[in-house]
């Protein structure tokens, strides 16, 4: 399922140590959108070229939606893509005021296959940041696309990209008192959408392994509700394991090899840690509450979940033995959902309160928390691999619709991830390998 | 309509009790025992999904007898689930009263086992909803075990927020998706 054509890289050029003046300060509160221009690729003929101009789309659009750049619309620009194999003229690029600018070529040296060149310049110094050439399958256009985006992003951000990854989520259809639901994958743009499940079995909560290779998700099925392990190269599904009750809200580790779940049994739900190779289960948490969504801290030594033992739901953390536990929520209303950044400095939450769900962050001992969204039903934040941008769900009582939403740390940039149908229940891949 | 299985004639419950071949009945009263829950969560069963129909006729279906010992029987005459405040698993007089009935016709019908589904409303995160309701669902069991059931007889289920009764948005939808619904688990 991986969109085939990994391609071949190597470094065109570096500018020798010229220290980009342009760079973003993301660490503000408020980000000032980086001006910059995406030239359409050159081509050697129609074909190419078509490519090219489609390359350029794809960049586009994975920057304006980072909410961090501004790009600058193409009919200003006055060099056209061809003149812009040789070094830019700075001079007609200085004018529109972009900072950066990327340019690029395709070429065709084989009818299967293609050769991407791009070029990341700084405009006002006048000079080559990244240069990179990518030789691949004619097919993989699009994931070179993404992975020029990375490199953009991460040049002049200073953060690593979050382009080349894909979207897991639960597609749902139908009333809601018989609610189909399907899981589904998606490149984060939406493209390369399919779906996994037929929709028989109404399954929830998707995960993504580390390796991009396995989805856990959860399976409401008779007589006992359990957790499916998927394979996506085989597209084989079995149960993840046995245990002595229903098994929900799979988590994995950093590592991919050990996941995190709740069983609930005779009333009562409680965390486990189960080992894929050794298939061992540890119980985790003991209490005769509620013990629900956990969630490992990247380094894998902690714990974030949901537990109602304090008499409403709040959020805790341990020990990835279940020891030193502490509670971490100490504001007014009822919290769920917890996701540890994959960064380590903040965890992402559920708030219910005053009659709204929110989406909020805090840092992992309840420090500065804040709460990014507010509307009648958000609920499941789930974080890009950077580690700055949160996906969530959004159901909206007028339109009866549930949506796929992202939004930044900052609070800023809220917007619709679409999807064909009707979302819930998004996991981000980290970076396809 | 609920309140009104409260209006039933005792005698009209013994009756149907009195009466004999219940468990003939249940292969034949596959769609009344296909309610909302069943209906929604077998799973495994795609032509099912998208289709209300089989849910709408049981919900107003409610002036036919059901053949005693079937799930249409139980739903009438007794009284299939019970209802919940928001976040709780405590069982009032009204969801005692239903649960003291579901006990009488179990006891009244020995060979039959039941599976408790409990639901949530959408008022909480969809995976503390998945726990609330299996709370739900144990907290009848526990109930009903108390009175003399055995508990072999009873599973449970939950299905969170997943299949509400009432697709609306607001308290009066939330009331009646708060719930445990005790089907009676079909024959083969």
């Amino acid at each position: 399922m991986l969109a085939g054509s990994t391609a071949g890289l190597g470094l065109l050029a570096m500018a020798g140590g010229a220290a980009a003046q342009v760079r973003l300060d993301i660490t503000k509160g408020v980000v000032e959108p980086i001006p910059i221009a995406v030239s359409p690729f050159a081509g050697d003929d129609v074909g190419t070229r078509d490519i090219g101009r489609a390359v350029a789309d794809v960049i586009v659009a994975n920057l304006e939606s980072s909410g961090l750049f501004r790009v600058i619309d193409r009919q200003a620009y006055i060099q056209d893509p061809e003149s812009l194999r040789e070094t830019p003229r700075f001079a007609e690029w200085r004018p529109i005021n972009a900072q950066a600018l990327v340019t690029g070529a395709v070429s065709r040296p084989a009818a299967d296959r293609l050769v991407i060149e791009f070029r990341l310049w700084d405009v006002f110094s006048g000079s080559q940041l990244r240069g990179l050439r990518y030789e691949l399958a004619a097919d993989g256009w699009r994931r070179v696309a993404h992975q020029i985006s990375d490199v953009t992003y991460e040049r002049l951000t200073g953060e690593s990209g979050y382009f080349d990854t894909r979207i897991i989520y639960v597609s749902e259809s139908g009333p809601r008192t018989q609610r189909v639901k399907r899981l589904a994958v998606m490149d984060q743009d939406g493209h390369n959408h399919r779906f996994l499940t037929d929709g028989g079995q109404l399954v929830l909560t998707p995960q993504i392994a580390p390796d991009g290779r396995r989805v856990a998700y959860f399976v409401l099925r008779t007589p006992v509700p359990q957790i499916m392990m998927l394979d996506l190269v085989t597209g084989r599904s079995a149960p993840l394991g046995e245990f002595p009750g229903m098994s929900f809200t799979p988590r994995f580790a950093p590592d991919g090899s050990v996941l995190l779940l709740t069983v609930a049994r005779d009333g009562n739900s409680d965390i486990f840690s189960f080992d894929t190779a050794t298939r061992r289960t540890t119980q985790l948490t003991q209490s005769p509450a509620i013990d629900t969504s956990p969630s490992f801290s990247p380094r894998g030594d902690r714990i974030v979940f949901n537990s109602d033992r304090g008499g409403a739901p709040q959020l805790y953390t341990m020990n990835r033995d279940g020891s030193n536990v502490q509670r971490i929520s100490f504001g007014s209303g009822r919290y769920g959902s917890p996701a540890w950044s994959p960064r380590g400095d903040l965890i992402a939450f559920t708030k219910i309160q005053g009659g709204f769900f929110h989406i909020g962050i805090m840092e992992p001992d309840g420090a500065n928390e804040r709460l990014l969204t507010r509307s009648f039903l958000d609920e499941s934040p789930a974080w890009a691999p950077n580690g700055r941008i949160i996906v969530f769900t959004r159901e909206d009582p007028q339109t009866d619709r549930s949506r796929l939403m992202t939004i930044d740390i900052t609070g800023y940039n809220e917007r619709e991830l679409p999807t064909p149908l009707d979302a819930s229940d998004p996991a981000w891949s980290g970076l396809i390998p | 309509m609920r309140p009104l299985f409260a209006l039933l004639p005792a005698a009209l419950l013994l009756l149907a009790a009195c009466s004999s071949t219940p468990e003939d009945t249940l292969g034949s009263d596959e769609q009344a025992g296909g309610n909302v829950s069943a209906a929604g969560g077998a799973g495994g069963s795609p032509t099912e999904l998208g289709d209300g129909s089989t849910t709408v006729i049981v919900e107003e279906d409610l002036f036919a007898t059901g053949a005693p010992g079937s799930q249409q029987d139980f739903e009438i005459n007794v009284g299939d689930r019970v209802f919940f405040g928001f976040d709780s698993t405590t069982l009032d007089d009204d969801a005692r009263a239903t649960l003291d009935r579901q006990a009488s016709w179990l006891f009244q019908y020995p060979a039959t086992s039941v599976t408790i589904e409990g639901h949530a409303d959408e008022r909480g995160t969809r995976e503390y909803n998945l726990a609330l309701g299996e709370r739900r669902a144990t907290a009848v069991k526990n109930y009903l075990v108390a009175l003399g059931v055995t508990p072999d007889r009873l599973l449970t289920i939950s299905y969170g927020e997943e299949r509400p009764v009432d697709p609306g948005r607001d308290e009066t939808a939330y009331a009646q998706n708060r719930r445990a619904v005790t089907v009676i688990n079909l024959v083969n």
